[in-house]
C-alpha cells in the first residue's frame, strides 16, 4: 500500500515545522591497534585514520540527508579510552596533551564536529597512564576546540572511586579558569556506569567490547514529542503515553533507517539508535515544555518527577517497539543550558538544584550543563558528583554530571556559551564542604544486588 | 517501469496556498530532469493545500541536490514549500 497523504503530511511537518532531525551521526573507531612506544608513529597513525574515515562520515552523512530528507545535525567521532592509549608512552602530561592536539586537528581537518574519548575508565582504581591522563585534562580540553572528555568514575559492579572523584574536584576547577566562561568543562562528563556506544558528546566513546568501528546514531524529537502532548490536551495519562509511544517509534525507526544506510555506503557496522529526547535552546524544542504540555504548572514543581517518568517510559517503550539496536544512553536529556524551558525553570525559582537530582534518579542522563558560582569549593564539586553517581550506582543506571563553575559569577547570573551549548543560568549551591567525607578516600563499595524489595 | 533500473521512488510534497499551476510548474521541473510522475493526491488539510506527488528519480539527469534546488526555485517563485523524501523513510516510520 503506498503512503498515505496523511503519513506523509506528518512526517514532513515533522522536519519543517517541529525540529525533527537525526542529532548526531557518530563513528566509534578501534584505535588499539594504533599503539607504539613512539609517540610521533601512534600520533600519524590515528590521525591517518580519523581523517580517513571523518571524511567517508561526512560524505555519506551528506548523501543521505539529501536522499531522505531529514537533516543530520551533528557527525562525530569517538575513540578508544585514550588512557589506554597511553599505556605504553612516555608517561607526563605533554604527551596527552599532543594527542589531544592530534585528536582536535584530525577532526577539524575531516569536518567532524566533535571527537570523544579522551579518557578514562576508573571506577575501581586508576592505572599511572590513567592518573597522568587525569592530570593533562585541564591543559587538553581547554587548548583544544573539539576534542571530548569523559571519566566513568564508578559503577553498580565495582562501586565508587572516592580518591578519583575528589581528584576531579580540584581538575575541573583548573579546567574552569582555563578556559573563557569556564567552557571547557562543557566538554567533559563524568559518569557511573558510561555506556560504551554512546552517540552522544560530551561523554561518547568507542568502548573496549566493540568492534573496529560501530556507526551509533543519535536521533532527537523533543519539539515532536511536544507538539503531539499539546494537541491531546484532555486524554488520561494512560492515552498520553500511547501517543508518544507511537511517535518515538516514528522518529527511532527513520534513525535506524539511516544509520543503517549509511553504515552500508560506509562499509562499517551499524552500532545502536539512542533514543534519548535530546532539546536543543530552539523555541519548541524543549523537554521543559513538554512537561509542561502535560499539564505541570512550570517544569521543576511538584508533579515534574511523575510526569517526566510517564515520558521517558513511554520513550523506552516506542524506541523499543521500534528497533532492536536500542543503545547508548537512551532517554530523556534534561541539560539546564540547552533547554530554553530549563533556563526559564531556573531563572523563575520553579526548578533548583535539588530537584534536579531527584529528576536524574528517573531520567537516564544525570545533572547536564548546569553553572555554579566560580567560587565554589573543589571538595563540593566533588560531593555534588560523588551524590549524583550514587543514583546510578545503586540503581544499575547511567547517570553522569556535567558541571560549570563558572569564574568570577555567581548565583542569579548567567553565562553564554553560544550555539548547541546554549546558556547557563548560575545556579545556588550550599557551598559547604564535608572534608570529613572527601579526605577519607578509598571506594565506596558495590551495592549489593539481591534484596531488592 | 520499462527499464533495468531499479525505480527509486521519492514524494515530492507542496504546502501552501493552492493556485493555478502548481502541477503545471512541478510537471516541467520534474520533465526537465528526467523524472518521471506516478502518482498525485491532494487536499486541504488543517486549513493547508496539501499535495504529494509520487516521483521515480531512478533515471534523473541531476543529482538529488540539484533537482531539490529547483524545486527551492519554483517554491520561492510560487510562495510554497516543497520537500523531496526518499519514500523509504515514511515507509519506515508509517509501517510495522
Amino acid at each position: 500500500m503506498r503512503i498515505s497523504l496523511e503519513e506523509v503530511y506528518e512526517t514532513v511537518r515533522m522536519t519543517l515545522d517541529h525540529h525533527f532531525d537525526i542529532r548526531t551521526v557518530t563513528l566509534g573507531i578501534n584505535l588499539k591497534d594504533c599503539m607504539d612506544r613512539n609517540l610521533s608513529r601512534f600520533c600519524s597513525r590515528i590521525s591517518e585514520r580519523i581523517i580517513q574515515y571523518g571524511t567517508r562520515l561526512n560524505q555519506a552523512a551528506d548523501k543521505v540527508e539529501q536522499k531522505y530528507g531529514i537533516p543530520i545535525t551533528n557527525r562525530r567521532i569517538s575513540v578508544t579510552p585514550v588512557a589506554i592509549l597511553l599505556e605504553p608512552l612516555r608517561h607526563d602530561i605533554a604527551t596527552a596533551v599532543r594527542i589531544a592536539k592530534t585528536l582536535d586537528d584530525a577532526a577539524r581537518r575531516s569536518r567532524v564536529d566533535f571527537i570523544g574519548g579522551f579518557g578514562a575508565l576508573v571506577q575501581k582504581g586508576t592505572t599511572r597512564a590513567d592518573e597522568l591522563l587525569m592530570d593533562a585534562i585541564p591543559q587538553a580540553l581547554a587548548y583544544t576546540q573539539r576534542v571530548c572528555g569523559f571519566l566513568n568514575l564508578a559503577s553498580s559492579q565495582a562501586g565508587m572511586n572516592m580518591d578519583a572523584v575528589v581528584r576531579y574536584g580540584h581538575i575541573l576547577k583548573d579546567l574552569a579558569f582555563r578556559s573563557k566562561t569556564g567552557i571547557g568543562c562543557a566538554k567533559i562528563a563524568v559518569f557511573a556506569n558510561a555506556p560504551e556506544d554512546n552517540p552522544f558528546m560530551a561523554g561518547a566513546h568507542h568502548g573496549v567490547g566493540e568492534p573496529d568501528f560501530s556507526l551509533n546514531v543519535g536521533i532527537s524529537g523533543p519539539g515532536v514529542v511536544r507538539n503531539i502532548v499539546a494537541q491531546n490536551p484532555d486524554c488520561d495519562l494512560t492515552q498520553l503515553s500511547e501517543v508518544i509511544k507511537r511517535t518515538v517509534f516514528k522518529i527511532t525507526r527513520a534513525g535506524e533507517l539511516i544509520g543503517r544506510e549509511m553504515a552500508s555506503m560506509m562499509g562499517v557496522p551499524f552500532g545502536i539508535v539512542d533514543i534519548s529526547l535530546a532539546p536543543t535552546t530552539a523555541a519548541g524544542d524543549s523537554v521543559a515544555q513538554i512537561i509542561e504540555a502535560m499539564g505541570v504548572k512550570a517544569m521543576g514543581v511538584p508533579g515534574t518527577t511523575a510526569a517526566l517518568a510517564l515520558l521517558i517510559d513511554a520513550v523506552k517503550k516506542g524506541g523499543a517497539m521500534a528497533s532492536g539496536n536500542v543503545g547508548g544512553l537512551s532517554g530523556c536529556f534534561i541539560p539546564v543550558s540547552e533547554d530554553s524551558g530549563m533556563i526559564k525553570a531556573v531563572q523563575t525559582g520553579s526548578l533548583g538544584l535539588e530537584k534536579l537530582e531527584a529528576l536524574t534518579s528517573i531520567c537516564s542522563v544525570g545533572l547536564d550543563m548546569f553553572a555554579v558560582p566560580g567560587d565554589t569549593a573543589p571538595e563540593v564539586i566533588s560531593a555534588i558528583i560523588a551524590d549524583e553517581l550514587s543514583i546510578g550506582v545503586i540503581n544499575q543506571k547511567t547517570t553522569g554530571v556535567r558541571i560549570i563553575p563558572a569564574p568570577g559569577k555567581k548565583a542569579g547570573d548567567i553565562i553564554h556559551f553560544g550555539g548547541l551549548l546554549g546558556s547557563a543560568p548560575v545556579m545556588k549551591v550550599a557551598n559547604i564542604p564535608s572534608p570529613g567525607l572527601l579526605r577519607r578516600g578509598g571506594r565506596i563499595p558495590a551495592p549489593v544486588q539481591s534484596l531488592r524489595n | 517501469m520499462s527499464s533495468q533500473a531499479k525505480p527509486q521512488i521519492c514524494i515530492a510534497t507542496v504546502i501552501g496556498k493552492d493556485r493555478v499551476g502548481i502541477i503545471a510548474r512541478l510537471a516541467v521541473t520534474f520533465a526537465k530532469s528526467n523524472v518521471n510522475i506516478l502518482d498525485v493526491d491532494q487536499r486541504v488539510m488543517e486549513d493547508t493545500f496539501v499535495m504529494t506527488m509520487a516521483v521515480d528519480i531512478s533515471k534523473a539527469n541531476v543529482p538529488i541536490s540539484t533537482l531539490k534546488r529547483r524545486l527551492d526555485r519554483v517554491a520561492r517563485s510560487m510562495g510554497l514549500q516543497i520537500t523531496l523524501h526518499d519514500e523509504r523513510i515514511f515507509e519506515a516510520m508509517h509501517r510495522i
